[in-house]
């Protein structure tokens, strides 16, 4: 442990030390209010260093600096993750000021479980080795579990304990894939497993026929290592937790679940796949899985998701949904013309996680501010909000357009890159599913705005946010909006990112 | 390039509708501003079509907007590409010319007034980017950026089944424009640009590469959706029934034409496959000709009659584009004139139609066809205009229905007989139910429910009038649009007489 792996490691380090730091202070304070103002320094703090940190990778030939004994590497990749997670995790920041106020107790032990997870996703975006990276996963997954409960109400302890029992199974399951994959190949190191695959398949003892060779071990282990990452974005068939875990948990929480969480699972399965397996014979066979995974999360979310009627549940079928068109971009490894569209496919996923990220986040902030006045988190409970809270509801309505992937919105943008990724891959029937996925998807969208502009209020009392949220509101909102029509430096991003990954 | 006019065109209802969501105060006001927004429109529009220029050796696109690199990435190379060419210039004035009449249509709306113009405003403006984006990419964003408006218009102002018909009319479009979308970026990934001007060329250079029939078959039935062509229509009569007046007349007016454009771009990057499902294309006109006409015979409500009508004259311009490869092998420009002017009359007439039925609804407050009759003693003027609508419709010489019908038939006639014949008895029908309508809803004796109904005010005369004007200028002097109309189809023309050549070596 050098002094330059502390470096490599400060943005988790800052945000852990200030997690700490907010839990003490709080109980010295009486002002609450400072308890989320230090929690947004520590993000900024960990937002400078990585940006420190992407200032000397312009010098790294490689594109990479690696450290603590090869488990950690700082690349572009690593640090789109850092820089998405920091703002995900500000805004939702913004948004629990208000919310935290129904808690009374434990305001900083929320902020600073918040920053810890934060931390821990961060870790899983730079880990480059399985033990770091399944470590870095309880990391996430326990703070998350204690977030999901702590509105102390039946329905959030049933939450948080759902999320930290199948949590665990997965992280069980995904254990013992990785087993299967160290047992194969003799290491745990993500390049390493790539080397020793590799060298096996020009030794002709892996036919690339015979799914994965002689042994059907590794096919297994990967098999297992998908489950077990299948539950952290909620894909199907490992989506079953979601919904109840969404609804349970405070908003905020559910927020940062829905666009951190599964950023951060979407992080290491790119690694871990671009990185471990990616000799085409095998690439072709685990983008096949993803390609099956991804119509069945498209198709069941969405079908799902209509008959809802509490709109953090339809959110959660929602998000199982684009769990499923993210998975188009895993899939779309092949390409079809030139190498220089071969990052098209991992720049899809990275550019639709950032525009996600955007549009979950401004229709979470919407629910906060409307759940602190109204109470309800019904769908028809917006009736009217049109009239009671214009700028809300409007800002809602663009929200559910750009989920739809209606222009002018990052959502459009988006979804069209994506499945652009998939068609270049030679998979035009799954950018058919997915389009007709969306159609079913405006459904149950366009209803929540349906409500809000054409039922009647049921009382005529205004409805506004705070500050906080608002201030997150218009960020979000603004970022939806402009990456929609401008979003060039975005997929600018999303492409330097993808390539350090070796695409 | 930069030229600006259009880019004026586009986004001067745009940023009106931003103007009125940001500013707007009181529905008066508003009403005044979004008029004069949509006369500046017209305006700029009247100048677009008059400013093209059909001379022999001029440029085929003119008035470019053009910034390269809107998104500069080599894996999404997306520029902002605004032109017109012989093909949508006509049509920019049709939108220009029935984005006034919606606004003036729309003067007794006093329900949510103000959102109310900004969907309209945002709605024209989104048209008017479908009709001059020649970037694949941005026109299907303009297609896509249509939809709310639309949605809002039809679920929050209309009447009857509203929010059904919304949703319907929603769903079905872009269930369409799901399948474009996929056709656009295969073209894409396969020839590397979204250069809706350099695709025939491309196409045809990569003619291996690509899939051209199912490509055709994707971007084809976001089209025909739009259309709209039998049996995927049935978003329409439900559609156009509950949709207030303005939006019946934007959606007959120039959404459907949406789709009739698109089908006349497509058929320049594919003439083989144009060619090779022509008879297809032959057949579903004469369907909807026939399908819409009989189905009109069964309708009692005005709205409803005259959108099943739509489905019938739509019908034409699927025909006429059918007629442009002969069986003999020659290439026929008249079929294709006919389509493309059809167009514009149906345009014209349709809103019309749909204008004078808003207003007669205002005053009567029902539209259901037994209910009415003898207005025309009460509102000569209204009855008048009724008359000259109908007539057009039914291609009475000297309207401009006649001119476009007769070219579409005279295209046709050589290639597909007797289909044609089937297709002609059509307007035998349309005779049947306007004249029937006319007579039922104008003539005969008077309800005395209507004894006190009035004319229309001279304010609500001036979009009429103007409908009235264009429809009888083309009617006369039709050579004032199919003099461009014919620059524009002059293209997909000589693309199919070189992919005949092509074919015989």
């Amino acid at each position: 442990m050098t002094l330059h792996d502390l470096y490599l490691l400060s943005p988790e380090i800052a945000l852990a030390g200030v997690a700490m730091l907010v839990i003490v202070l709080d109980l010295f304070v009486s002002r609450k209010g400072v308890l989320p103002v230090v929690g947004m320094a520590g993000i900024a703090i960990s937002v400078l260093f990585s940006a420190s940190l992407w200032g000397d990778l312009q010098s790294q030939p490689s594109g990479q600096m690696s450290g603590v004994f090869g488990t950690l590497a700082v690349d572009r990749f690593g640090l789109f993750f850092k820089f998405l997670l920091a703002v995900a995790a500000a805004l939702v920041l913004l948004m629990s000021v208000s919310y935290t106020e129904r808690f009374r107790r434990f305001q900083g032990e929320f902020y600073g479980l918040m920053l810890l997870a934060t931390s821990g996703m961060m870790l899983l975006a730079s880990a480059t080795e399985l033990i770091s990276i399944y470590v870095a996963l309880e990391l996430t997954a326990l703070p998350m579990a204690a977030l999901a409960a702590f509105l102390r109400d039946s329905r959030s302890a049933e939450s948080g304990m759902k999320f930290l029992i199948l949590s665990a199974i997965s992280s069980a399951v995904l254990l013992y894939g990785m087993v299967f994959i160290y047992g194969y190949t003799g290491t745990t190191s993500l390049a390493e497993i790539a080397a020793v695959t590799g060298a096996l398949l020009d030794a002709g003892y892996l036919d690339p026929l015979a799914a994965f060779g002689d042994s059907k071990a590794l096919l297994f282990g990967i098999a297992l290592v998908i489950a077990g990452f299948g539950f952290k974005i909620s894909s199907v068939p490992f989506q079953f937790w979601a919904p109840d875990v969404y609804e349970g948990a405070p908003t905020p929480v559910t927020a940062f679940l829905s666009v951190a969480s599964k950023a951060a699972g979407f992080a290491v399965i790119l690694r871990v796949f671009y990185v471990s397996f990616p000799v085409e014979a095998m690439s072709q066979h685990w983008a096949a899985i993803f390609a099956i995974l991804s119509v069945l999360s498209m198709t069941f979310g969405n079908l799902v998701a209509i008959r809802q009627d509490n709109i953090k549940r339809m959110l959660a079928y929602s998000t199982i949904a684009h769990a499923g068109y993210v998975m188009v971009g895993l899939a779309a490894v092949a390409t079809r013309v030139s190498s220089g569209q071969a990052d098209v496919g991992a720049s899809g996923a990275l550019f639709y996680l950032g525009g996600y990220v955007a549009t979950n986040l401004t229709a979470f902030a919407v629910i906060v501010a409307v759940s602190n006045r109204i109470g309800s988190d019904r769908i028809d409970d917006y009736a009217g909000m049109s009239r009671r809270g214009p700028l809300l509801a409007a800002t809602m309505a663009f929200a559910m357009i750009s989920l739809t992937g209606i222009p002018p919105t990052i959502g459009f943008m988006s979804k069209v890159y994506l499945f652009g990724a998939a068609v270049n891959a030679n998979l035009e029937w799954l950018a058919i599913a997915g389009m007709v996925n969306s159609v079913i998807s405006a459904y149950y969208y366009l209803r929540v705005i349906k409500v809000m502009y054409l039922r009647e209020p049921s009382d005529g009392s205004s409805v506004a946010s705070d500050t906080a949220t608002g201030i997150a509101l218009t960020f979000t909102a603004s970022a939806t909006l402009l990456f929609g029509v401008y979003p060039a430096p975005l997929i600018d991003f999303a492409r330097s990112a993808a390539t350090a990954l070796g695409v | 390039m930069f030229n600006g006019w259009l880019t004026l065109a586009v986004f001067l209802p745009i940023g009106a509708a931003l103007l009125i969501a940001l500013l707007g105060s009181s529905a008066a006001r508003v009403k005044v501003f979004a008029a004069i927004a949509s006369l500046a429109e017209l305006v700029i529009a009247l100048a677009i079509f008059l400013s093209y220029d059909t001379s022999e050796g001029a440029e085929r696109y003119q008035l470019i907007d053009r910034v390269a690199g809107w998104i500069p990435v080599e894996t999404f190379e997306v520029q902002y590409f605004l032109a017109v060419d012989g093909l949508s210039a006509p049509l920019v004035l049709l939108t220009g010319l029935l984005g006034l009449v919606a606004v003036y249509a729309s003067w007794s709306v006093e329900h949510r007034a103000r959102e109310y113009f900004v969907w309209l405003l945002a709605l024209q403006g989104a048209v008017m980017g479908v009709f001059t984006s020649l970037d694949f990419l941005m026109f299907f964003l303009f297609w896509e950026l249509e939809l709310i408006p639309m949605f809002f218009l039809i679920s929050i102002w209309g009447s009857g089944r509203r929010e059904y018909s919304a949703m319907k009319f929603l769903i079905f479009t872009i269930l369409g424009s799901a399948f474009m979308l996929v056709g656009i970026l295969i073209l894409f990934f396969t020839v590397g640009s979204f250069d809706m001007t350099q695709m025939p060329a491309l196409v045809r250079q990569f003619s291996g590469a690509i899939p051209a029939l199912p490509v055709f078959a994707l971007l084809f039935a976001a089209f025909a959706v739009k259309l709209p062509i039998w049996p995927l229509h049935t978003w329409l009569p439900d559609a156009h029934t509950d949709a207030p007046t303005a939006a019946s007349v934007m959606l007959a007016g120039v959404l459907l034409k949406m789709g009739a454009y698109g089908m006349f771009r497509i058929g320049e990057m594919f003439p083989d496959v144009l060619r090779d499902v022509s008879w297809l294309l032959a057949c579903a006109g004469v369907v909807n000709i026939l399908y819409g006409a009989a189905v009109v015979l069964r309708q009692t409500d005005m709205k409803r009659l005259i959108a099943f009508s739509s489905i019938s004259h739509m019908g034409f311009v699927v025909l006429g584009l059918s007629s442009a490869v002969g069986a003999a092998g020659a290439v026929s420009p008249v079929g294709l004139t006919g389509a493309s002017l059809q167009m514009f009359t149906h345009g014209a007439i349709t809103g019309l139609l749909f204008l004078l039925v808003g207003y007669v609804y205002e005053r009567a407050h029902t539209r259901h066809i037994p209910d009415l009759g003898g207005l025309a003693g009460r509102m000569p003027l209204l009855a008048a205009a009724m008359l000259v609508a109908g007539l057009a419709s039914l291609g009475l010489p000297s309207t401009a229905g006649f001119v476009s019908e007769i070219h579409v038939f005279l295209g046709t006639f050589p290639v597909w007989g007797w289909l044609t014949a089937l297709g002609a008895f059509g307007v035998v029908l349309t005779a049947g139910y306007i004249l029937w309508m006319l007579q039922r809803v104008m003539l005969g004796p008077l309800n005395p429910r209507f004894a006190d109904l009035r004319d229309a005010t001279p304010l609500e005369l001036v979009p009429v009038a103007a409908l009235v004007i264009a429809i009888m200028v083309v009617g006369i002097f039709p050579a004032t649009i199919t003099d461009v109309f014919s620059t524009g189809i002059q293209p997909i023309v000589e693309a199919l007489q070189l992919d005949l050549a092509l074919g015989r070596q």
